[in-house]
């Protein structure tokens, strides 16, 4: 199916989720993430897509009562990043997110970037300048800003806003970033910026993005997962999933018979 | 009304007037409902403005027989003594360090307090503690006066040797207990006010749980919790049983904690509980002892106000 010699990044196996009061959420996924490539879930509301997202950096642990089952391994150590031993705040160490909703922090746009170096303890005014301009720029966000970062990060627009925690993202040099539907509250010309921007992130880093917007799968993503009630219907190369799916449910799908 | 075109003329005629006589009714229904609920808005107001009123037209009175100059700046307050003197900075000193106590316990116990009711316990726990801390509120203020007197000041007694029955250190922490709950029920409202997306976001970078609160959510609160200090400034400053009972009634200009000390409002529910005639200088002292009071919050509270909007965020 994907012949190429990329590594992998990450895989999860046979991963199960389990919500609060026992709602079998994710079924059985097996699925690889390919380094420096974007990987797209798609699939209709209530798909798990954004669930299963959300295992990678364990958020569903600051809500009580939620089960993991299975694995998510990481490369090239082999953690399990699921694994009881693993202190989720490792995780996001290593695996950023950026949200469906901008949610930049009351802070000013540069303290928003330096959050996350804040917060590991790096308090060198050089380093973090250094860090904030470098995350600023591979953001795109730098040439409109860099007059003005200490205002408050509210006072940009939505899209300026999104780029902003991209930026907050980058600052710490994760392994891998995870999108979930980023452009979901944004206009086109944003959302254009956007996905721009991940094409680029690219060379640095291993991408996992949920969308609801086909077409923007089509667009941005190198390998495309189909999910439905909970589970991997389809997964495969995106052109390969848009132009000659094999299942007919990712079929009925893309071509918008169903969905 | 496009059905109302296809009818006969006299018809439609009828139709309308009894529309019209249905419109009247209901105009007039409107009318009285709105009229009611102006006037229990009202009622709040026109209380304010009749205190207002009273408190300056008395004042007034006061200031024809005191100048405001020796008003401001006498250092004694001794209006029912044969040798009066009318100077409210004693009274005010009094006040101020009494408040300035009980806000030096009740800002951190109850910032503290409510970060940790929001951000850390459980839902039980939150569902245990909040109603109790509630409770507190509704024990009453002369409660509190007798626990300031009699249990708080013989046990900083043990301590502080030479510390006299009457001070103000004892009614000011009482004081600060008094009004934790407050503080710390606005504020904690103000930070479960906080959206969930924000935490989200401070999890997402690897922050722990104290560092998200600190860093992230108690600066998204801040104008609430402000608004909640203000809320305790102002008890503080009214607050009349607790002084009036354990702080003593001599009006002393000092700071210091350890003397005893009169306030505005005890020195104000003194002469009103007292016999003292109408109309006479004592009596009309109250008055503007109670109009400087007044100031006083006023100040408190725009400036609370002044500090809420320029902290104001939204999300």
């Amino acid at each position: 199916m994907v012949t190429t010699s990329t590594p992998i990044k990450a895989e999860s196996r046979d991963l199960n989720f389990y919500y609060n009061g026992g709602h079998k959420a994710l079924k059985g996924i097996t699925m690889p993430l390919y380094e420096k490539k974007i990987t797209a879930l798609i699939g209709p509301s209530g798909c798990g897509k954004s669930t299963f997202l959300r295992c990678f950096n364990r958020m569903h642990d600051l809500y009580p009562g939620n089960r993991y089952d299975g694995q998510i391994i990481m490369h090239p150590d082999n953690t399990n990043v699921l694994a009881n031993g693993v202190d989720p705040i490792e995780v996001r160490m290593r695996i950023s997110m950026v949200f469906q909703k901008p949610n930049p922090f009351p802070k000013s746009i540069y303290e928003n970037v330096a959050y996350g170096l804040r917060v590991r303890g790096e308090n060198n005014k050089r380093v973090v300048d250094d860090k904030v301009e470098e995350a600023l720029k591979g953001a795109a966000l730098w040439d409109e800003v860099k007059n003005r970062l200490h205002d408050l990060a509210f006072n940009l627009s939505g899209g300026q806003q999104q780029r902003l925690c991209i930026a907050r993202a980058l600052a710490t040099d994760p392994e891998i970033m995870l999108f979930d539907e980023p452009t979901s509250a944004l206009d086109p010309i944003a959302t254009a910026n956007i996905e721009e921007l991940m094409s680029e992130l690219r060379n640095k880093l291993t991408i996992l993005v949920v969308t609801h917007n086909m077409q923007q799968a089509a667009r941005v993503s190198d390998y495309t997962a189909y999910m439905y009630l909970g589970e991997l219907i389809e997964y495969g190369d995106t052109d390969m999933i848009f132009t000659r799916p094999t299942r007919k449910e990712t079929e009925d799908y893309i071509t918008g018979k169903f969905g | 009304m496009n059905t109302a075109t296809q009818v006969l003329p006299n018809q439609t005629e009828l139709k309308i007037s009894a529309r019209l006589a249905k419109n009247v009714r209901r105009h007039f229904v409107e009318r009285v409902i709105e009229f009611l609920l102006m006037l229990a808005a009202m009622s709040a107001v026109a209380t304010t403005m009749a205190i207002v009123a009273i408190l300056l037209y008395e004042s007034l009175s006061f200031f024809e027989h005191v100048s405001i100059i020796d008003f401001l700046t006498d250092t004694q307050w001794t209006p029912l003594f044969e040798d009066a003197h009318y100077g409210i900075l004693p009274l005010v000193s009094g006040t101020l360090t009494t408040s300035a106590i009980a806000l030096l316990v009740a800002i951190p116990i109850g910032t503290i307090g409510a970060i940790y009711l929001s951000e850390f316990a459980s839902h039980r726990t939150r569902e245990t503690v909040k109603p109790i801390l509630e409770l507190l509120v509704g024990v009453p203020t002369v409660v509190f006066g007798y626990f300031a007197l009699l249990f708080v000041t013989p046990l900083l007694q043990k301590f502080i040797p030479g510390l006299p029955g009457f001070n103000m250190l004892g009614p000011g922490i009482v004081m600060g207990i008094m009004i934790v709950p407050y503080i710390s029920s606005v504020a904690e409202d103000a930070m479960r006010a906080v959206p969930m997306s924000m935490r989200e976001g401070s999890y997402a970078m690897g922050a722990t749980r104290f560092q998200t609160a600190i860093r992230v959510v108690t600066p998204a609160a801040i104008s609430g919790i402000i608004a909640a200090y203000i809320l305790g400034i102002s008890r503080a400053v009214g607050e009349t049983m607790v002084v009036a009972l354990a702080a003593g009634q001599q009006p002393n200009l000092t700071f210091n904690p350890m003397e005893s000390a009169s306030t505005i409002t005890a020195y104000i529910v003194q002469v009103a509980m007292g016999d003292l005639p109408h109309g006479s200088i004592g009596y009309q002292s109250i008055f503007a002892a109670g109009l400087v009071l007044m100031l006083m919050t006023l100040i408190f509270n725009i400036l609370g106000h002044l500090t809420r909007k320029k902290f104001r965020e939204t999300y």
